[in-house]
Order: structure tokens, then sequence, then C-alpha cells
């Protein structure tokens, strides 16, 4: 007998008190929980999400399209970055004011390659303004995942407000499953020494977070 | 410490022990009431928190009454996305899967995210004796395995050490496994972290294997969750060229919408944090990104005898948050290691004995390593009622009675050591069945007042130790009663009965 038929048959006996009639989609789940929490125009959500962001000690700076590239190319100098990593979907004027050598997101680099890059500049799929939180999915202007993970310096822009949501129920159906995922809430941190929180252990130690006005659609 | 949960003694003789060590002592109390603050006003912010908990038993249990329909499910969205899915029994099944995938890949080194379930089959162990070397990557873990101890908290293994510990531990050991850390390493938590950081890279960076668990896995779509705060966890996700992860089958929820619930629920109750800096998520592999292979290994050991129990099923509902712990006063005195396995604390006292039986001493006594005070009760984001099932351990340690062990059903026999107690409880239902007696027991003990001795003597003496005989009243609520008929009055004797 396999291992799974033996799972399989050890959990159909347990479950020998389960009415038969009963289908998997029951006993019903009562969800009355809240969709979000508290009500706030669209621009009281992007401040939220701005001040939860800060709150996890990311750093948040706001722009509008004409702003962004000297924005960049700005806290990218400030940083003393020479080298960039971008995805390949990024929006080419926005890292044309930066003095950096641009490094393009190939499946063939190295973790090692990716280790001796300064800084990495990309979109997002979405925000959660409850919570502080930026969403990655792989898409074009996010790049593989590794490219937000080695370099030590994460600059992320994120379109107020299309690509703001307000909660982590909002959040969810508005992402595919079948990519691969990364929610990210500040810097990376730890809680491990006396269960007190440290930011800057193993993903990037800086997260400057531009929340781009007027973006993709919004006019 | 020996780096095994093999041979622990019963929880009283280890906290008998642990009770006087004051820096433990110290170091737990520091950090529980830290993180107990914190959790409260993290759920505080949250005026739903009642409904999102209630929903996540909920979905929990809908899950677990048809686990056989969502293992399945999952098993074929994990497949139709890449994956390759092995089901374990028992530990030694996961162990010799884990194992033999590693060794298909010709590595002799892996990297792991923090996993109870590994921890749970003893994996790192297993991988040694094939001469595959496992390192630990969340900075907890990696102080326990550099101090070659044993984990002692859920979230934080490392609990019971201090930062100078921590020091300490980081200059003696890391040259031993990679980068030695820097001489003058100070015990600021930023450059500890710091040292893990240098440590790790390497190992990181050139590895091809990695190995974790999973917070949660959505049968609808075969997607695994892992949550964590340091960015280890993406390493070992994303970087190796093969990733292999344990989960245990209660770890499934049904629908990508169920994780609403869940990932309000666990931040906030395990770091006291809206949101984890990092929830990584996957279905099956992705084309030039992340591991090439995926293996998933759904481990039962022990989880389908806790499903056939109804009343100690609502255990497998934990999504080990650790909030249990910190609110405990048995835990924040005793600490992680009296518990004897992985799972310390209230959650602990109720899923060890579940998962390997109560037959052995140190299972049959953790159902009492509580005081029923119900605060783990109160805090659980899933709503497991732990003393109710402590107390149904308690009865099946005392009594015996039928159990499912390894699949089998069986009878089990009333453990030794507890005839006292089982003499006691079967007068007391004679007594309770028999008014008459009742009556007279009642009548004699009131007018035996001035006797009572305040402690008991003989093999009750330990118990009265640490606790005060209840006072008897001068008359029971029954005589009252039929003296009276609930008018109200003050009994004529009362008065002068103290005299």
């Amino acid at each position: 007998m396999s291992g799974r038929d033996v799972v399989l048959g050890r959990v159909r006996r347990a479950l020998a008190d389960v009415p038969g009639g009963e289908g998997p989609g029951g006993p019903p789940v009562v969800r009355d929980y809240r969709r979000v929490h508290g009500s706030r125009t669209t621009a009281e959500t992007v401040d939220l999400l701005a001040g939860n962001l800060a709150d996890y000690r990311a750093i948040v700076h706001r722009s509008d399209a004409e702003g962004l590239p000297a924005l960049i190319g700005r806290l990218l100098a400030e940083r003393g970055a020479r080298t960039v990593v971008v995805p390949p979907g990024l929006e080419r004027s926005w890292t044309a004011a930066a003095d950096v050598r641009l490094v393009e997101d190939r499946a063939s680099s190295t973790p090692h390659e990716l280790d001796a890059v300064d800084s990495v500049v990309t979109g997002c799929a979405l925000a959660l303004a409850e919570t502080g939180t930026i969403v990655l999915d792989a898409g074009p202007d996010q790049g593989r995942r590794r490219i937000t993970l080695i370099p030590d310096h994460h600059l992320c822009v994120v379109r107020v407000p299309d690509q703001v949501v307000g909660s982590v129920p909002e959040a969810l159906p508005r992402l595919s499953p079948g990519r691969p995922l990364t929610w990210i809430s500040g810097p990376s941190a730890t809680s491990d020494i006396e269960l007190d929180r440290v930011e800057g252990v193993h993903g990037p130690r800086t997260l400057e977070v531009i929340l781009l006005a007027g973006g993709a659609g919004a006019g | 410490m020996s780096g095994t949960y093999l041979g622990m003694p019963a929880f009283p003789k280890a906290a008998a022990v642990s009770t006087r060590d004051s820096r433990l002592r110290a170091n737990l109390a520091h950090a529980t009431r830290t993180i107990r603050d914190k959790r409260a006003r993290a759920v505080a912010e949250l005026d739903d928190w009642a409904q999102l908990r209630a929903a996540g038993a909920a979905v929990k249990d809908r899950t677990l009454r048809h686990l056989d329909h969502y293992l399945e499910q999952l098993e074929a969205a994990v497949t139709a996305a890449g994956g390759h899915v092995h089901w374990a029994a028992d530990a030694k099944e996961a162990n010799r899967i884990v194992t033999a995938l590693v060794r298909e890949t010709g590595e002799h080194e892996v990297v792991k995210v923090k996993s109870m379930a590994t921890q749970e089959i003893g994996l790192n162990e297993a991988l040694a004796e094939a001469g595959i070397r496992a390192y630990e990557t969340d900075l907890a873990e990696l102080i326990v395995q550099l101090g070659d101890d044993l984990p002692s908290h859920i979230l934080v293994p490392a609990i019971h050490r201090n930062r100078a510990e921590i020091r300490d531990i980081f200059r003696r050991e890391m040259g031993n496994w990679g980068r030695p850390a820097p001489d003058d390493l100070s015990d600021s938590p930023a450059e500890l972290a710091e040292a893990a950081r240098r440590h790790l890279r390497e190992k990181f960076l050139s590895a091809k294997v990695g190995i974790s668990g999973a917070n949660f896995m959505v049968a609808e779509t075969g997607t695994l969750v892992v949550v964590e705060s340091e960015g280890n966890g993406r390493m070992c996700l994303t970087l190796p060229q093969t990733l292999i992860s344990v989960v245990g089958i209660e770890k499934v929820v049904p629908t990508w919408q169920d994780l609403e619930i869940f990932l309000q629920l666990l931040p906030r109750s395990s770091t006291a944090e809206r949101m984890n800096p990092y929830t990584s998520t996957w279905t099956g592999t992705t084309d030039g990104d992340g591991p090439e292979s995926f293996h998933l290994v759904l481990l039962d050991n022990g989880r389908t005898d806790t499903l056939a129990d109804t009343v100690g099923r609502q255990a497998l509902r934990c999504i080990r948050c650790s909030a249990c712990l910190n609110v405990c006063p048995v835990y924040e005195r005793a600490g992680g290691h009296a518990y004897g396995s992985p799972y310390p604390g209230p959650i602990g006292a109720i899923i060890t004995p579940q998962l390997r039986g109560v037959e052995g001493t140190l299972e049959a006594s953790l159902p009492y390593a509580s005081s029923l005070c119900g605060a783990c009760y109160e805090v659980c984001p899933v709503a497991i009622d732990i003393p109710e099932v402590l107390v149904h351990l308690r009865e099946r340690v005392v009594e015996g009675g039928p159990v499912t062990r390894g699949g089998a059903r069986t009878v089990l026999r009333p453990a030794r050591g507890h005839a006292a107690e089982r003499a006691a409880m079967r007068a007391a239902g004679w007594v309770l069945g028999h008014p008459g007696v009742l009556r007279a027991g009642m009548r004699f003990a009131a007018r035996t007042r001035k006797l009572h001795p305040r402690r008991l003597p003989g093999p009750g003496r330990a118990w009265s130790d640490t606790r005060d005989l209840p006072a008897v009243p001068a008359e029971s609520f029954r005589d009252w009663w039929q003296r009276t008929r609930g008018t109200g009055s003050v009994p004529a004797k009362q008065a002068g009965d103290e005299k």
C-alpha cells in the first residue's frame, strides 16, 4: 500500500462521525468580518498606506510622473549606488536620470552576481494600506523574485491610487495565485532576540517606497 | 541539552529544574511580557477580531471534516502546476523520502527555513546520518543549532537565550559552521543580526537544495504560503534549484479567499505585527523564476490519530502562532524545554500527547501542565478550547479507553499512578448517584468542621501543599432549602455555630 493510500485511508476512518450526506462545502462558514476596516477617502487610504509603511521603517517618498526620474536618480545617488538591477518591463524613463550602470534581470545571472549589485528598482502589483504592505507578483516591471531579495536596497514604485487597496480581503481577489507572490511589509526584520523587533537581516535592509501620483489610467 | 527530545523526563520533573533557573525565568518573563502587550494592541486595531476568529475556526473545522477531499484536491493542483506530491504516514517515512530526494540531487548540504514539521520528525538528524548537513537559517534556529540546544518556543526557538548568551554562542561556534563572527561582536541585537546575515550569506548564494515547511496550503489552487520576517525564507524558497516542503496534512485550507482570514489572524497573534515583513506564496514551479523542481511531502505522523478524536481534533486547527505560550503562566515559569517536544506551552500540552499517544511518562504528564486558567483559549486566533482538550486528555490518561494509534483502533489501559484518583472519582460518582448517602456525608462533614485538618494526610499531602482545603459550610444547601424553602431566612443555628 502506498503512503498516499495509508494516509487517506486513515483520514477517512478518522472521520467516521461526519454524516455521509455532508459535502465538502459544509458546514457553512459565516464571513461576517469586515472587507475593510473603517471608511476612508481615496486620499486617506493612500495616507494610511504611507503611515503604515513608515511605521515599519520603510522610507516613503511621493512624486508625480514628471518628477520621478529625478527623484529616483537622487535616491540612488544618495545611497551611493553604482549598479542597479532592473526588471525588463520597468519604464525606461524612470531610471533615465540615474547615473548608474543598469543590470538586466536575466535568467542566467547567478546569485553571486546579484550580490554584487547595489540596488534594485521595481514597480509592484498592488499595495495594502491597512497593513503597510506592497505585493510583487513577478510581473514585467517587477522581475524575478530574487532581484528584490539579494541587493541590499529596494526602491519600489507604487502607482497611487490605482494600485492601492484598503485591506487583505480587498487584495486577494486582485492577485493571481498562479504567479509567485512576495508580500513585503517594511525591510527584513527579526523578533528573535528577546522578542523585540530589529530591522535588517537577510532581505534588503533598506526599503524605499515611492508613491507615484497620477499613475497609469488615473490621469 | 543533547539536541534530541528522546528520553525527556515528565513535565513536573523537568519543570522542577527549570523553574529554579533564575536567568531562564528572567529571559522568559521579559520576552513574554513584551510580546503580550504588543499583541493586545495589534489585535485591538481590528474591531472584527471576534468574527475573524470564528471564521478562522469554522474554515479549519470544515477542512478537517473533509480532509481527504481537500488533500486530494491539493495534490491534483500542485501536480498540475509542476510540483511532485509525496505522502508520509510517519516521521521515518518522511525522513526517508526527503533524504532520497536530496541524494538524487547529489548535494551534501541543504539550507532550511524554520519548520515545526521538520523539527517534529527530526529531519536534521536523519539527514546527518545520511551525510547531509542541514543549515538552519532562521536567526533563532541558528542560535539553537550553533548552541547544540533545543527550541523552546514555536515562534522564537531561542527565547530562553538573552542577547549576551547569543553573542557568546556566535563568537564560539560560528567559525565551526562557516564564516566566523567578528572578534569584537557586541550584544546589540542589530550587530547580532548583522553577524547572522554575513554568516549565512554564502550559504544562501550557493545553496542548491532548500527545505521548508508551510503555514498554509490552498487546496483549490495548489498554492503554498510561508510567512516570515527575516528573508531567510525567501532565500531558501527562491534561490535553490530544488525545493522540498514538508507540511502537516492539517495545513490545508480550501480556497484562496480563505487566506484573507488567516493572513489577518496570524501576524497579529504571533509577532504582533499588522503584517509580517515577508510572505511568499508559490504554486508548483515557475519557468525561469525560483526552483526548477518542487516536492511537497504531506506528513501524517499522528495527525490522523488526532483527527479521530472528536474532542481533541480541534488541536489540528492550530496555525502555530504561539500566542498561547506567551500568555501562559505555566510556560512563562517552566520554559519550553520542560514540554519535551518541539511544541511547548499550552498547545504543546494538547498536541504532543495526541501526536504521540499518552502512553509515555512525559506525554501522560503534559495534560496536567496547566492550571486550566483559560488564557490560552482566550487569545487563540482559531478558538481552540485548550482547557477542554486538556481535561479530556486527563480523563484519557486516568481512565484509558478507545483511541486510535498509528491508524488502528485500540483500547488504552488506565495509566498507573492514578489509582487513588480513579478510586476517589469512582467513590464520588457513587455518592453523587445516591442522594441519601450524599446527604448523610454532607451532614457528617458539616458537624466535624472543627476537626478538619488544614492539610491532607498521607498521599493527599502533596496536593494540599500548594492548595487550601475548601472550607465546609455549617449547613448544606440541600438542608437549608428543605428547612426554609428558599425564603432566604438565616438559619437559626448558624449565628451560634462558631462559638
